[in-house]
């Protein structure tokens, strides 16, 4: 049987590793998928909780994490498509200035 | 041999004869195909190479291992290669939660019986759904790696097909597990045992007849066969998203469409065609012959329509599928709600 | 026994392929990549009896999502991380710098890691408590979904809707005035 500390800290190295790569890659589509890690990882997380307590209610939120996340990254790709045609760049740095 | 080591032995004999049992429905169809066109087009199909051509498909593939393997210059090197093999493991894969007979004890081999098919998976249907929307991959990178705007066209309307058609698979699959209470297949199948009035088999194709018309429609799209088979028809786009793959590679894409197609018709045989209950042969624990009898008639029936309609244009297909088929197969949930509620109340 | 063997390969492959998600150049290759690191995710999920998780993140996330990223991206055909001529000098760009951030994602796995294990029952067996049948069937999920959060249930489908209607008029093409 596996202790619930191991679920947890591979949860915690995914999350980790989403957040690095939200803050060091400079493509908008790599930032997003990085930000899809960071919510795998607290799926993770909430299952294994969820079964730790013998409740069903880690998957219910599990659920809606995975609902949100997919309506946010299909605005967000709808927002990388609307920057994308006005500076022909996925570089966010690309964007830093007002002047559009 | 004691039980256990028996058990594992037979099941492992299980999963090897499926597999095995697929490459050889894939050949099959080949051959099949071009037999049944021979016919319905008033001549004969291949009939030279072996007894009436049936080491057709032999010759096929052994033409096609002997081509030379071409990769264009431009093309991702990985994901060239990786789109065939994502296409041919998802077809295969997809089969693996499909049951394909009722338990049986080899005629008193075992002690406890073991269930003909490879796994027995309480959520069988959504196995079986996730793994074939996994195959939309395969021709999502064979078009864009191919680094060709034939292929990049076809890969790309192929792959909107695919998901268009998978809302109204899905919802003429929830209104069948509605019927049926439960999301395992062999419990499907199961709920399908015995007869009304004595001699009408309790199928879901007579509860849900508009469930299996979407169903059946939507499988049709799904697999990319005719008549929704626009993004790799000859005519318009060379050849669509496999325009550039030759040899093994190209061998495979065919094959997983042939396994996508008898994977779809198991499926809608478990669902609606009461998978291997049938009269006479249940009896001495031969279930699994009206299991392949069925498959084979939806097989045969993707072959027919093949060469019996024309094509959809790709805009036609697209609003087919969203204006007609997924309001539909809605419909068809909400009635189907309806029915259970008023009459198991 | 061959339970902590399936753990530790499904962790590894997931962990190693989100590494490779963010070190990847092309992203074309990082989104196959979170694929395959969102099927070992999966198989994790079955590991922790909750099989209808498992394939809704198939059928959701690998199916679905990526395929929206994997269309975007090819959509838009700027596969590569373009490194345009003022952006030479970033300072992301010094190696030292990204060796650094590394070293604070370490910092923080390592007091996410000490947060999380301090938690009274961390050691204890994830499969003890809880009937396992009623986790694993879907008809309780239903049951509890309809029930207790019903109005989280109502409020997502809002949400779907809202984003559906967004991301249509975000990404349509602006008509020439």
């Amino acid at each position: 049987m596996i202790p619930l500390g191991h679920y947890l800290v591979v949860s915690a190295i995914l999350f980790a590793i989403g957040t690095a790569g939200v803050f060091l890659r400079r493509n908008l589509i790599t930032i997003l998928l990085s930000i899809e890690i960071m919510l795998n990882a607290v799926n993770l997380s909430f299952v294994a909780f969820g079964r730790s307590h013998g409740t069903v209610d880690g998957q219910i939120i599990t659920f809606f994490v995975m609902t949100v996340a997919a309506a946010e990254a299909a605005v967000g790709l709808a927002i990388v498509i609307a920057l994308f045609r006005h500076r022909e760049s996925l570089n966010p740095d690309a964007f830093t200035s007002l002047k559009w | 041999m004691e039980q256990a080591t028996l058990r594992f032995v037979i099941q492992l004999g299980i999963i090897g004869l499926t597999f095995f049992m697929l490459i050889n429905a894939s050949a099959l169809l080949v051959l099949a195909e071009r037999k049944i066109m021979g016919f319905m087009q008033q001549r004969y199909g291949p009939y030279l190479v072996g007894p009436h051509g049936l080491l057709q498909p032999l010759a096929d593939i052994l033409k096609l291992l002997f081509k030379e393997e071409l990769r264009p210059k431009g093309a991702d090197k990985w994901l060239f290669t990786l789109a065939p093999i994502v296409s041919v493991t998802a077809a295969f894969a997809a089969f693996a939660a499909v049951p394909w007979g009722a338990e049986t004890t080899f005629f008193g081999l075992l002690d406890t019986p073991v269930k003909l098919g490879v796994a027995d998976v309480n959520v069988a249907v959504l196995v079986v759904f996730a793994i074939t929307s996994m195959g939309v991959y395969g021709i999502v990178l064979a078009g864009w790696s191919s680094n060709s705007k034939y292929s990049l066209l076809g890969g790309l309307r192929s792959s909107a097909q695919m998901i268009s058609y998978e809302l109204a698979y899905a919802t003429a699959l929830a209104s069948v597990i509605m019927l049926a209470g439960s999301l395992s297949l062999r419990s499907v199948v199961d709920a399908q045992a015995g007869y009304w009035f004595g001699f009408i088999p309790r199928w879901y194709l007579f509860l849900q007849p508009i469930g299996f018309i979407i169903y059946v429609i939507a499988g049709v799209a799904e697999t990319n066969r005719a008549p929704f088979d626009f993004p790799e028809a000859e005519q318009e786009l060379v050849a669509g998203y496999n325009t550039e793959y030759s040899s093994v590679r190209f061998a495979l894409f065919p094959q997983a469409e042939y396994i996508n197609m008898t994977t779809m018709s198991a499926v809608a045989t478990d669902l609606y065609l009461g998978g291997w209950h049938g009269p006479l042969l249940e009896r001495w624990g031969l279930g699994w012959v009206w299991f392949l009898m069925k498959v084979g008639l939806i097989l045969f029936a993707y072959i027919w329509v093949r060469w019996t309609v024309p094509r959809y244009r790709y805009d036609q297909l697209m609003q087919f599928g969203w204006k007609w088929l997924f309001p539909a197969s809605v419909l068809n949930l909400i009635a189907t709600a309806g029915f259970i509620l008023y009459f198991d109340a | 026994m061959p339970d902590t063997v399936l753990f530790y390969v499904f962790s590894a492959v997931a962990v190693g392929a989100s590494l490779l998600v963010i070190g990847q150049r092309n992203p074309m290759y990082s989104i196959m990549l979170l694929i395959a690191s969102f099927g070992a995710l999966s198989a994790l999920y079955i590991q922790l009896d909750a099989p209808f998780v498992a394939m809704a993140q198939i059928i959701v996330y690998a199916g679905a999502i990526m395929v929206l990223f994997l269309f975007v991206v090819m959509l838009l055909n700027a596969p590569h991380e373009d490194a345009a001529q003022w952006d030479r000098a970033h300072p992301l760009r010094h190696p030292g710098v990204t060796r650094f951030g590394a070293l604070l994602a370490t910092l923080l796995t390592v007091q996410l890691v000490w947060a999380l294990l301090r938690m009274s029952d961390a050691g204890a067996a994830v499969g003890a408590r809880g009937d396992v049948s009623e986790l694993t069937s879907v008809r309780s999920l239903g049951r509890v979904l309809f029930t207790d959060y019903m109005f989280a249930f109502e409020a997502t489908s809002v949400l779907i809707l809202v984003a559906m209607v967004g991301a249509v008029v975000l990404a349509a093409r602006q008509e020439q005035r």
